[in-house]
């Protein structure tokens, strides 16, 4: 075990290439409008299939099987060649997504490509977490255990500021159309991922093994067979099970909520503007990640249990009303029915018409037109017409037929609602370090060194890639199912968490890290 | 808590196979191919059922486990710790 002198190190260069593998994972997510118009474009089925793929296989099917195959090498050649391994295959798969000319330029070869090489990155991700919490659990002093690991939790959401905040500021500094054209500003997040993982190769080559499983292998006790003895073995099983089920089921769906379908919906239900749906995230999530380690300190002091379920049931019962706030707060139903109205109070900032034409009696036909608003509650938003007809032929009166289905979104906040937007996704992201900070602690606890790198990978990949990663799907399964309440698709999130916390009441053992004599 | 865990082990015993009739019910009600969505498309049926065949699987042992009262015991797992000193 290691002394808390140079445990900082050990730390940093585990969590850095966590880090980044996560921050490669992710940008494929974010940048996937751009992506799919790149490489899978509409109206081919071929295309389209594979475009499900890339989404659907990468989290639920490839992270698992990630999850097996690297924590088996990890348990039997050892975990630092094994997370150094992940990295390079992320980082390589990532850097030459950005290098793949587009459909139009080869063809179907494009998103055959970029779904191997997002195959590759799903392979990659399902190896690394566990090899980097195994690792540090494995340096740290019993006391510290759920602090110092808590570290390594840090970075899934640190990748996730990092790949927003690099994306904003390439599409900030460059235009629309430079930032989605065929070798455009889409492609440099994907470039930045080379020099980052390179940085991270050359600084994991100069660590060491794990003391613990060095001692152990000098002793030739490593596992011949990890899969089968974590699988196959039934006191390890149980304990698989009870991980999945009591801990990591609930804590994926409420990592995700909490991110990923938060900002989802303020984008897309909410219809807040694109930049401020991400700084309201952004600030949240940088407000929220220290209690990361608050949290996994606190795990080392009265236990992890506690604190992980306290962070599930939080979420159940928090959710409705804070996407219920975000609902009402962005409610536009009154400026829809108000808005062409004479005396309505909303002021037209900003008017663009991006294509007239007249025709031979004398009527102007508006194809396309952009329309900003300031709402009496300083709320701004976009209205956008097509086929609006327009008569300006006075002797046959002035009258306007406006397109009956415009499209309201792009709406910015005034500085006070931005303000408590941010305070109920920091609430949420609350609610994920606590059922995330301690997770790493607990499962390391749960598992024998020989088999721990398989035996905590695959359930809390099934956990976070499967469990999690479905919210939007049965969100949206939900929502078309009862049509009548917006929110229908919460039910998932706050079902998930709830009956994970009640088996982890029942079954689970709260641990409180103590030196035990060896 | 002994018959709350059987209670609750039995209950996973029953949902096991009530999530699968749902996600097979689901893809057979949802699938369409004019739709639009990702929940009209085969694939990601094909896929979520495939990788949650398994886990249904699981929770129905896991509640078999917890009925018969094989986890009576973990909340004494503090020995766990010793998996975490040199050997």
């Amino acid at each position: 075990m290691e002394s808390n002198k140079g445990i900082g190190k050990i730390i940093f260069t585990s969590s850095l290439g966590t880090l980044i593998e996560w921050y490669d994972f992710y940008i494929f997510g974010m940048l996937a409008k751009t992506i799919s118009i790149q490489f899978f474009p509409e109206g081919n089925e071929a295309t389209a299939l594979l475009s499900t793929l890339a989404i659907f296989a990468a989290g639920f099917l490839v992270r698992p099987f990630g999850a097996m195959v690297f924590g088996r090498l990890g348990d039997m050649i050892g975990r630092k060649s094994t997370f150094l391994l992940t990295l390079i295959l992320m980082g390589g798969s990532t850097f030459l997504i950005g290098l793949v000319p587009s459909y139009k330029s080869i063809g179907m070869m494009a998103p055959l490509l970029v779904l191997l090489l997002r195959l590759i990155q799903g392979l990659a991700l399902g190896g690394e977490y566990g090899g980097a919490a195994t690792y540090v659990a494995e340096y740290a002093p019993a006391n510290r255990r759920g602090y110092y690991t808590s570290w390594i939790q840090t970075t899934a959401t640190l990748g996730l500021f990092v790949s927003l905040g690099v994306i904003m500021a390439v599409k900030s500094n460059l235009s629309d159309a430079q930032f989605n054209a065929e070798w455009g500003g889409w492609r440099y997040p994907f470039w930045v991922s080379i020099i980052l993982v390179a940085v991270s190769i050359y600084i994991r080559l100069k660590m060491e093994e794990s003391p613990l499983f060095t001692a152990l292998k000098k002793e030739g006790k490593t596992s011949k067979h990890p899969l089968k003895e974590s699988f196959g073995n039934k006191s390890n099983f149980k304990m698989v099970l009870l991980a999945l089920f009591g801990a990591v089921m609930g804590q994926g769906v409420i990592w995700y909520t909490g991110q990923f379908y938060a900002q989802s919906f303020l984008e897309n239900t909410a219809k807040l503007d694109f930049m401020q749906s991400r700084e309201i995230l952004l600030w949240a999530i940088a407000l929220g990640t220290p209690f990361f380690l608050v949290f996994g300190a606190l795990s080392d002091r009265i236990g992890r249990k506690w604190i992980m379920i306290g962070g599930m049931l939080l979420g159940a019962i928090c959710y409705r009303p804070i996407f219920t706030a975000f609902l009402h707060d962005t409610d536009i139903n009154s400026f829809v029915v108000d808005v062409h109205k004479p005396g309505a109070p909303y002021e037209l900032i900003q008017a663009n018409i991006t294509h007239a034409d007249t025709n031979a009696v004398n009527h102007t036909i508006i194809t396309n037109s952009k329309s900003t608003w300031k709402l009496p509650n300083n709320m701004q938003l976009s209205e956008s017409r097509a086929d609006t007809l327009y008569n300006y032929n006075m002797l046959a009166g002035a009258y306007l037929h406006a397109d009956q289905h415009p499209v309201f979104n792009g709406i910015i906040l005034p500085n006070a609602k931005k303000w408590k937007f941010i305070f109920l996704v920091w609430m949420m992201i609350v609610f994920v370090t606590m059922a995330y900070g301690p997770i790493a602690a607990f499962l390391v606890e749960l598992f024998p060194t020989k088999i721990r790198y398989t035996s905590m990978s695959l359930p809390y990949h099934i956990g976070n890639g499967v469990f999690g990663g479905l919210v939007p799907f049965i969100a949206t399964l939900l929502s078309v199912t009862f049509t009548t309440d917006p929110l229908v698709g919460l039910w998932y999130p706050i079902g998930i968490a709830s009956l994970s916390a009640i088996i982890g009441i029942l079954f689970l053992p709260n641990k409180i890290a103590q030196n035990i004599k060896a | 808590m002994k018959p709350l865990k059987k209670l609750m082990g039995l209950i996973l015993i029953i949902l096991s196979p009530v999530i699968l009739y749902f996600l097979i019910n689901g893809a057979l009600v949802n699938i369409d191919v004019n739709g639009k969505r990702d929940i009209n498309k085969p694939i990601p049926w094909i896929i979520i059922i495939t990788i949650f065949t398994p886990i249904s699987v699981g929770l129905g042992i896991f509640g078999y486990y917890a009925f018969k009262g094989e986890y009576d015991d973990v909340n004494d797992y503090a020995e766990n710790d010793h998996h975490l000193q040199m050997p």
